[in-house]
């Protein structure tokens, strides 16, 4: 149980963006949007992931932006807690405990004080019963506070979060179920209800799937399973409501969202073309088509200027209002299956999967960016459903990073499989792989399973195939084109007894080949390509075969199909201890000796991991989900952690990701790393004018630096230059790299920003003044408020007090000090008048 | 069901005409409609929209506007009269003429005190309405282009005026022009053609809407005779517009067929600043629509595919009910039908002449369901083409064969027809009795020796037929009650009894020996659409537009037993929710308990020896009837019967003629303009 606690389960990089609406701030800098346990927050205009809001323990559920102050968010997660985070600096300002998970979030600026969430019905889980209810917030100082008034506005209420919303200035609030449409008036605390039927005679399907209510007139516009939108007016009256119906969708209408003007609604659907319907004048409509995979959510600023939309190909589309899309913002792209295992690019460190049909994505975890697919296939695809299409089933690297290994396979249903394995190699130049050898008939069958050898000198891959065979390939010089390009040729073609390979697997040296076939694993010498071994422990097909490393390299794990674990020694050629458990996944972890497995017993999967020389878990973590585990990586941390706590210590060198049946990718996390990245995200410091980028962090440290060499002897100087060097630097940062001019103009344009003027120079001892005495105003505000702020507010004081050290004489008392401020302030304010007046 | 020799008849070509003018009256709850034949028909709307009278048209009659003032009907039409109808005997009362050239819109004003017409020549003619006639009283400024749409100002002090191009609003009291509101032309290419104002609709807050050729619906304010608004509705016309009495909904019927409801309503939810929202959208015409009603509870519309459509407004409806239900109407609820039982000839009128048909032959009989050969083709032998301008109102040919009659607003003509194989020829009768100048409703006896004419007073004249001539024998008169025209007429078998069924919806029972009026049937508030005198028990059976039955015994002057158990029980739902009126009611010979209804779309055979049906029984069970042994179909089967297909296609039944064992099945092509 003490694991439990400081090892926890966590979503953490490559997760869905596009749960929940993305929410655009309030002045459109930044999109925000529930990623995983994390809020993200991203810049609408270089689409960089700025920093997100960590303190969730469970899957963000819904965001929402605070009504009564536009630099706060609401985030509810299903772990029970509503947040209220800062988040541009990214400080977690308060959470509220509710207790139960929560689904979806909704504010209003009417109920202040007040948010709207969805639970999950009390009674029964299964049924699908989702309840809508109001949670007073209560007002306290305290960090973690207990919200315990619940009220609730509905029972029954559906379980997609787009089919609730407020209406004008919160005055109602509609929320459709199945084919019922229910509007709730806060005043009159009375529901109108309306239903469709459930088909009219043509065959249309018209359930709700989803609702927008236009922010200053009473309507309300639901989108329908048919791909209707109709247009609800009148609904204070049970029989004299009135709706009109338009109709462009030809599948279901996925969202709806009114500009807040209200004077366009914009829908989308699985079409993945954006519809902007102009409101009030029937079927005038604009569309910006072909944006991806099928639209899910819409969303507007504030001002209406961008529009976000979500994809279910994992992606966030920033649009400006004049219908041109501006920014993508790209997840990781998870498909209705991933083919390949999880590899990590020894390169980049990116972890390598199946993405765009046809493609391996390069999605780096630690920054938790989609940096780019490789294609595979190279053929166009269509995007048709039954079609039968090429699609990356394997892939391996080398353990250098410059080999990668693909297979491709077509026709997995059908009789007639076809299938390529390529080989690429990693090209310096253009810093991406290129395709070296395409052998079109590696085997007569399909290919299982394949494997680099991990020697640093001579690299050689081992391909198994359901002809029962498997054959080592090897780059050799081709004799006959005598080109420099060096291409791959099978070097040797092994069987044993013709029984079905099942698995490969190559020892951390590269000194032997352990395959697999059916119950029988057989050692090699991938020099010699002689026998060494076999080893057997009926019964059971072996299903994974991994080495152990470092010290523990004489092992040889294997696990079976009939739940036997065994650990031979390669030394002795006999077993070194064997247990009986399910293992669907293995994963040796190649930074340490450390192998993991899941287990899948009775409905959950469980954790072990293990060293391989003692039989003894090193870790357990019982019910980590609930599906069969088929696919884990070990990712090596950027640096190690230094846990010394035994359960935690496995995690130091490299982090454990595994993908779910339903294509979640979870990891594990350390209370030690959780609490580091609390301290971090807290401690960041924003400058306001620049939003928060890798490059501004670089920059700005490095000014930062400038700035303290410059202080004490440039002090005066320095500070009229800072806003102008950063317009210069903001312009920079936020121009896109390829309509910059050339380097040499920015050159002198930055120098030249950089270089002290005389009018300057003229003005500084006013500017100086001014903010001294705003300054000034702002400490007496402080003083106004209470005592207990007082401690704080005297050392931002002191902190001021150092900055001007050579101007005031440091041995006046502090009162004295004051009172020369005041003295100066009345001073310098008419003196300023004069002085701007005369020239 | 009885086993029936069908006839598949599919040569009477009947065309309805399109739909040009609708007027609903909102204190009758009548709704008068304008065919482009011109002929003019009322609805009721309360009771299921049944077709109460008909008005037939003449040649060379098109008719442009209908106008209500009070209970008086009012049209006027492109050959430059105004006419107004009575009513109360179906006919054109008079016919003034407007001196203005075609005249294409007729409107009156609320109070009913005034007309006024939209002249070719570009004036407004306004006629004030007297006790008996319409007088002219004088022009408002006249303009250069014609007069397409007038609508009057709610307090009947102004009118606006759509013309080509632009909208004009006239202050009655000093007939000039207040306001010129300019209708934009279209873009691009049809900027070169005119705009259209094809209707108009004046509010009582002052605003005009308009609907025009480019396809927009506008809104100007009378004040300042600005533009307020506009909604594009389609690519092409807007035909028609129409308010609803409460003036919060308006209708527009478009070229396209669509109809588009705009609503007034609150942008913000219990505030009064209203503004015109376009909302639903029906779909139900293939053609034009040219015109449209907005009515208490639906929206009635009609065009060119000469089918009117009653589109049920549900959130103005308090109990949903088949009365409520969205009903289109395409043929009219009269037989157009007659046969001659015992020769197999059949009659079909048409608008301006009447076809003769001998029916085909076949040998032998075959097994249930199986298809005769046919010895004989259906011949068509005669074409009667009507003398002068008047439409046939009503025709009638004898059981016999012999003798064929009918009658337009003025005359009536009796042939005798003289039929040898295949030698055909026809004598018209020349000396009729004056009482049968012109009739409502023609019938023979079933011997074929006397004609019976509904006329005028809701009486019915008996004439005596022979080889001679045509001899008057009396007329017979109703002891009391309305003097609405008769539309039903049903003689006995026996040739003892005669009823007559009058808009009123007053049924009379006439005694034949004696010639006296025998009794009258309770008043039932619906109206009859059919009713037959049963061969053998003298029991009058009635169906009723809202679907009711009743039987009725001549002799005991009280209803059956088997009606009152009807009434009673009451029917199946599915029998009171179907749209269309019964059209006609035979008995069967073979088996005296068997009674043959049809409408529009179904044959029912009504058992009334077998049980009836409560609510929980299943209604339609002919298919699992056959499915089912002997014994088990006893318990199952109930009295209502009903064939809505045969042989697998849909029936279009229009009628239903009887004769010996033989039931005709009529299928009639619907064939828009």
């Amino acid at each position: 149980m003490v694991e439990e606690s400081d090892v926890r389960v966590v979503r953490f990089g490559g997760s869905k963006i596009n749960l929940r609406p993305p929410i655009i701030s309030t002045d459109s800098r930044f999109v925000l949007c529930t990623s995983g346990d994390s809020v993200k927050v991203y810049s609408t205009r270089t689409e960089e992931w700025l920093h997100s809001l960590q303190g969730h323990t469970n899957q963000v559920t819904g965001i929402a932006l605070n009504p009564a102050n536009h630099l706060q968010v609401y985030s509810c997660s299903a772990d029970g807690t509503v947040k209220l985070w800062d988040f541009i600096d990214g400080i977690l300002i308060k959470t509220f405990i509710i207790g139960y998970p929560l689904f979806a979030i909704y504010v209003s600026e009417k109920h202040e004080g007040i948010v709207f969430l969805h639970i999950a019905m009390d009674t029964d889980s299964k049924k699908e019963g989702f309840q809508l209810v109001a949670v007073h917030l209560p007002k306290s100082a305290e960090q973690e506070v207990e919200a315990k008034e619940l009220s609730a506005v509905s029972s029954h209420i559906s379980p997609n979060p787009s089919c609730t919303a407020f209406g004008r200035e919160g005055q109602y609030i509609a929320f459709a179920r199945n084919l019922q449409l229910n509007v709730y008036f806060f005043r009159k605390q009375k529901t109108y209800s309306f239903s469709l039927k459930a088909t009219d005679k043509k065959g249309a399907k018209n359930a709700f799937t989803c609702i927008a209510c236009h922010p200053t007139d009473d309507c309300i516009a639901t989108g329908h399973e048919d791909g209707k939108i109709r247009l609800w007016r009148n609904f204070i009256h049970k029989k004299e409501y009135t709706y009109s119906t338009q109709h462009w969708h030809h599948n279901a209408v996925n969202t709806l969202c009114f500009t807040p003007e209200g004077t366009n609604l914009l829908s989308g659907g699985i079409e993945s073309v954006l519809v902007q319907w102009q409101y009030g004048t029937g079927n005038r409509k604009e569309f910006l088509p072909r944006l991806g995979g099928s639209i899910l959510h819409v969303s507007a600023s504030s001002d209406g200027q961008l529009f976000c939309t979500s994809h279910s190909d994992n992606k966030i589309t920033v649009i400006e209002s004049s219908f041109k899309v501006c920014g993508v913002i790209q997840g990781l792209v998870k498909g209705d299956a991933v083919l390949t295992d999880l590899m990590i690019d020894p390169r980049s460190k990116a972890l390598v999967l199946n993405g765009k049909p046809g493609h391996l994505q390069f999605y780096s975890l630690l920054r938790d960016k989609h940096l780019y697919n490789l294609d595979i296939v190279q053929q166009e695809y269509i995007y048709e459903a039954g079609l039968d299409q090429f699609e990356v089933v394997k892939a391996a690297f080398d353990i250098k990073g410059y080999w990668l290994a693909t297979v491709e396979e077509r026709g997995q249903k059908s009789a007639d499989l076809e299938f390529f394995l390529k080989l690429w190699s990693y090209d310096e130049r253009t810093q991406s792989f290129v395709l070296n050898t395409t052998i079109t008939a590696a085997h007569t069958d399909r290919i299982i399973s394949m494997c680099f050898s991990s020697s640093e000198e001579t690299t050689m891959l081992v391909t198994i195939a359901e002809d029962g065979q498997f054959k080592a390939w090897c780059q050799g010089v081709d004799a006959d084109t005598k080109q420099d390009q060096n291409f791959w040729s099978c070097d040797f073609v092994g069987s044993y007894h013709n029984l079905k390979p099942t698995n490969c697997s190559f020892s951390a040296d590269s000194s032997l080949l352990a395959v697999s076939f059916q119950e029988v694993i057989t050692i090699w010498s991938p020099d010699t390509w002689e026998l060494l071994t076999t080893l057997c422990q009926p019964p059971g097909v072996i299903r994974d075969l991994c080495f152990g490393r470092l010290s523990c390299s004489k092992y040889l794990i294997s696990t079976t199909t009939r739940n036997l674990l065994c650990c031979w020694n390669l030394l002795t050629c006999a077993l070194e201890w064997s247990t009986s458990v399910e293992v669907s996944k293995l994963q040796s972890d190649p930074l340490s000796e450390n192998v993991a497995a899941f287990s899948y017993q009775s409905k959950h999967t469980d954790l072990f991991v293990f060293k391989p020389n003692e039989p003894r878990p090193l870790f357990t973590h019982k019910n980590v989900c609930s599906e069969k585990i088929h696919r884990a990586v070990f990712v090596p941390r950027e640096e190690p952690l230094n846990n010394c706590d035994e359960s935690s210590q496995w995690l130091n060198r490299s982090q454990l990701y595994f993908l779910t049946q339903n294509m979640d990718l979870l990891t594990f996390s350390t209370a030690t790393e959780e609490d580091r990245m609390l301290s971090s995200s807290t401690r960041l410091v924003i400058d306001d004018s620049v939003a928060v980028t890798p490059f501004y962090l670089l920059l700005g440290k490095h000014r930062q630096q400038q700035q303290k060499l410059n202080t004490p002897s440039h002090q005066a100087a320095d500070r009229p230059q800072q806003p102008q060097g950063s317009v210069t630097i903001t312009e920079l940062l936020h121009t896109p790299a390829h309509v910059l001019p050339p380097a040499s103009v920015l050159c002198s344009m930055f120098v030249s920003s950089l270089l002290i003027s005389n009018t300057g120079v003229l003005q500084d001892p006013l500017r100086k003044e001014m903010e001294s005495s705003e300054q000034e105003m702002n400490s007496e505000k402080e003083e106004e408020d209470s005592e207990g702020e007082m401690e704080a507010c005297d050392s931002q004081q002191e902190l001021r007090v150092q900055g001007s050290v050579d101007e005031v004489t440091p041995k006046l008392s502090k009162a004295q000090e004051r009172e020369l401020k005041r003295v100066r302030k009345t001073d310098f304010s008419w003196m300023a008048g004069l002085i701007a007046s005369k020239p | 069901m009885g086993e029936f020799k069908v006839h598949r008849v599919r040569f009477f070509d009947y065309m309805p005409s399109g739909i040009r003018a609708l007027a609903f009256n909102q204190d009758t709850e009548r709704m008068a409609v304008a065919r482009m034949d011109g002929s003019v028909e009322v609805f009721h709307c309360s009771d299921r929209f049944f077709q109460e009278k008909i008005i037939p048209g003449r040649e060379q009659c098109g008719i442009e506007g209908l106008s209500w003032v009070g209970e008086r009907l009012f049209s006027a039409g492109l050959n430059g009269g105004i006419t107004e109808y009575d009513l109360t005997n179906q006919k054109v009362k008079y016919t003034i003429d407007a001196y203005g050239g075609p005249i294409w819109t007729i409107t009156g004003n609320q109070q009913g005190t005034h007309l006024a017409v939209g002249c070719e020549d570009g004036t407004v003619k306004l006629f004030e309405v007297n006790e008996d006639q319409i007088q002219f009283e004088r022009n408002l400024d006249r303009q250069k282009s014609r007069i397409i749409s007038l609508s009057w100002h709610p307090s009947g002090s102004k009118i606006a005026a759509g013309m080509m191009d632009m909208i004009q609003v006239f202050n009655v009291e000093t007939g000039h022009s207040i306001h010129r509101m300019l209708a934009d032309r279209g873009a691009g290419t049809s900027r070169s053609k005119e705009c259209v104002v094809w209707s108009v609709v004046y509010l009582s807050d002052g605003t005009i809407i308009t609907g025009d050729s480019v396809g927009m619906v506008k809104l100007w304010d009378d004040q300042t005779g600005t533009l307020i608004k506009s909604h594009n509705v389609t690519k092409c016309d807007v035909l028609a517009l129409s308010v609803s009495q409460n003036e919060d909904s308006l209708v527009a019927g478009t070229s396209e067929g669509i109809v588009v409801q705009f609503q007034f309503v609150s942008m913000v939810l219990e505030k009064d600043d209203k503004e015109w929202v376009r909302t639903r959208t029906f779909r139900n015409h293939t053609h034009d629509i040219r015109a449209v009603a907005e009515i208490t509870t639906a929206v009635v519309s009609g065009g060119m595919d000469a089918q009117l459509v009653v589109r049920p407004l549900l959130d103005k409806i308090e109990v949903r009910s088949a009365a409520s239900a969205l009903r289109k109407i395409h043929f009219p609820h009269r037989r157009l039908v007659s046969c001659a039982r015992k020769s197999g000839l059949m009659l079909f009128q048409y608008p301006g002449h009447l076809e003769l048909w001998r029916l085909g032959e076949s040998e032998g009989k075959g097994t249930p369901g199986s298809s005769l050969f046919v010895k004989r083709n259906p011949e068509k032998l005669l074409q009667l083409k009507v003398k002068g301008e008047d439409h046939i109102r009503c025709s009638a040919v004898s059981p016999c064969g012999g003798w064929i009659v009918y009658s337009t607003a003025s005359t009536l003509r009796l042939y005798r027809l003289h039929c040898d194989n295949n030698n055909i020829s026809i004598t018209k009768i020349s000396k009729l009795p004056k009482v049968l100048s012109s009739a409502n409703q023609l019938c023979f006896s079933s011997d074929s020796s006397h004609l019976f004419s509904a006329s005028a007073q809701s009486s019915v004249h008996i004439a005596s037929l022979s080889q001679s001539g045509c001899k008057f024998v009396g007329t017979l008169k109703p002891k009391s009650g309305s003097h609405q025209a008769i539309h039903l007429l049903a003689a006995s078998e026996d040739g003892k009894w005669l009823a007559s069924a009058n808009s009123d919806h007053e049924v009379h029972i006439y005694n034949l020996q004696t010639q006296k009026a025998h009794c009258t049937v309770p008043v039932y508030s619906s109206a009859v659409t059919a009713m037959g005198i049963h061969p053998a028990t003298n029991c009058l059976f009635m169906m009723h537009a809202d679907q009711q039955m009743f039987e009725y015994s001549i002799e005991q002057k009280q209803y059956t037993d088997w009606s009152r158990t009807v009434q009673r029980k009451g029917l199946h739902r599915f029998w009171v929710e179907r749209d269309t009126p019964c059209l006609n009611v035979m008995f069967n010979p073979q088996n005296p308990s068997h009674v043959i209804l049809h409408d529009m779309y179904m044959l029912c055979i009504i058992d009334q020896s077998l049980p009836l049906p409560d609510d929980k029984t299943q209604f339609y069970n002919q298919l699992t009837l056959k499915s089912l042994t002997e014994e088990q179909r006893k318990s199952q089967s109930h009295a209502f019967k009903v064939c809505k297909t045969f042989k697998d296609r849909p029936l279009h039944l229009y009628v239903c003629g009887l004769s010996e064992e033989v039931c005709f099945i009529k299928r009639l092509q619907i064939v828009p303009c």
